[in-house]
């Protein structure tokens, strides 16, 4: 059978949540195959985090925040952008393919913008597949 | 009743942690006199039959040194913790990982052809890899199976406590031991040194800058390190501010930064994942309204291997444990 993808979405509460909440008073079509994650500012989404929702099944992750210069605590977003810049570089290092893990601005005016994020990233992960992680647990003979 | 048995066992590790034993100096013999040693290859002539003798857990203490990677290894660590009351992982490679944890971003193939074949001082013409079973005149000769993974020794055996460090500092080794005598251990599980983190107890923090912030990379031998001024300040990534602290700040007083060989602070799972964090929010951020993406780029092209940097003691108790095996 054929299993759908799963996006997990992180969005900071000021900006990309309410442009998730715009897509959909817009009725914007966007696939269902991802999840939201709200929380205060994308630069609370530690590192950490991200790797833990690869663990847990994502086949990729989203982080969404505000435009450059609208961050409702002045210059978060800009911690964010090199929190995943350099967690990019990172898990290449893991081999983990880097469309797996997409930044990317939205506002909360934006809600057609969000739905074409949400779709390519979704299209882009179905090419790509589930992100199959278990070979951390076995050992291959 | 006897003096409680000891034993000391080495797995994928340096030696270090056997010399640490030793550090304890004069200490070493209140040690002695207290127990009695049952087990230790390095130092004392007993062998696994000796072990495998005895009854299931005689030995009142079994300190394993080294990170995990071979089949003997596995058997051994398992034959001692059926034989043992507590387990205590000893040292970086045992708790987390350590440097022969680094090898998960390898695997066993790429890791012995470089070894026995490839490199530019190795001759071997014939290009002989180590193999498990080999047919030889006098019959066949065996050796144990290198794992593609290299793992902690939490993830084999069930672990009771954890000494961290590479090696572990005397004073936290005579903690432990003393608190086992005692039996005033704490929760099993627990890291026997402070929660807290390396900056907590680092001599530098107080000439950290209110802001901390890093204009750019450097790494230890392009600069002159000034000795009395925070590592981060200067530019140079210190692991200190995610790793956990109690080591006494033995590579602060020799002018390194921080490594992390103690691992990531209390209540952290992932050790890299999280100084990744801390190190790219305080990187260029002095301008950062200002600086344009391509900027970002270049500044962390400073980070030369972020993987094997902020993993350096931790890769195989991380949360992805490993490179992708094909």
């Amino acid at each position: 059978m054929k299993k759908d993808p799963k996006i997990i979405v992180f969005c900071c509460n000021w900006c990309s949540y309410a442009g998730a909440d715009n897509a959909g008073v817009a009725k914007v079509q966007i696939k269902p195959h991802f999840r939201i994650i709200r929380t205060m500012c994308s630069s609370r989404i530690d590192p950490e985090l991200i790797i833990e929702a690869f663990k847990k099944g994502a086949w990729g992750v989203l982080v969404l925040g505000c435009h450059p210069g609208d961050c409702h605590y002045k210059n978060g977003n800009y911690k964010t952008l090199r929190k995943v810049k350099l967690l990019k570089r990172m898990l290449a290092q893991f081999g983990i393919e880097d469309d797996r893990l997409r930044l990317d601005w939205v506002s909360s005016n934006e809600g057609e913008k969000f739905g074409k994020v949400v779709n390519k990233m979704i299209d882009d992960i179905e090419k790509l597949g589930p992100l199959d992680l278990s070979y951390a647990e076995t050992e291959v003979e | 009743m006897g003096k409680p048995k000891v034993a000391f066992y080495w797995c994928a590790s340096c030696g270090g942690c056997e010399e640490a034993v030793i550090d304890l100096a004069e200490d070493i013999l209140t040690v002695v006199d207290a127990v009695d040693i049952v087990f230790w290859p390095v130092a004392m002539d007993f062998k696994k039959k000796d072990v495998q003798a005895m009854d299931d857990g005689a030995i009142a203490v079994s300190f394993i040194n080294g990170a995990v990677r071979t089949d003997e290894q596995v058997e051994m660590v398992e034959l001692l913790r059926k034989k043992s009351g507590l387990i205590v992982a000893f040292g970086a490679c045992a708790h987390i990982g350590g440097i022969p944890g680094l090898a998960n971003f390898s695997n066993s193939k790429e890791i012995l052809n470089t070894l026995y074949r490839d490199l530019d001082t190795v001759d071997n013409k014939e290009g002989v890899i180590p193999q498990t079973r080999t047919k030889v005149k006098s019959g066949e000769v065996t050796l144990p199976r290198f794992h593609d993974t290299v793992k902690t020794l939490d993830q084999v055996i069930d672990v009771d406590y954890y000494l961290p460090g590479c090696a572990p500092p005397p004073d936290l080794i005579m903690g432990a031991i003393t608190a086992i005598l005692k039996g005033e251990l704490p929760t099993k599980g627990s890291v026997l040194a402070p929660e807290k983190s390396l900056c907590d107890s680092c001599r530098l923090n107080k000439t950290k800058p209110e802001k901390l912030t890093m204009k750019e990379i450097k790494r230890p031998h392009e600069i002159k390190i000034d000795p009395d001024l925070c590592f981060l300040a200067q530019g140079l990534i210190c692991l200190g501010p995610a790793t956990r602290g109690g080591c006494g700040e033995r590579c602060i007083n020799a002018n390194m930064p921080c490594r992390g060989c103690f691992g990531p602070v209390g209540n952290v799972v992932d050790h890299g994942a999280k100084i990744l964090s801390s190190i790219a929010s305080i990187l260029g951020m002095e301008d950062e309204e200002t600086v344009p993406e391509e900027e970002v780029d270049k500044l962390l092209d400073g980070i030369v291997d972020p993987g094997g940097l902020f993993y350096m003691y931790s890769l195989p108790s991380s949360l992805l444990k490993r490179k992708k095996l094909d």
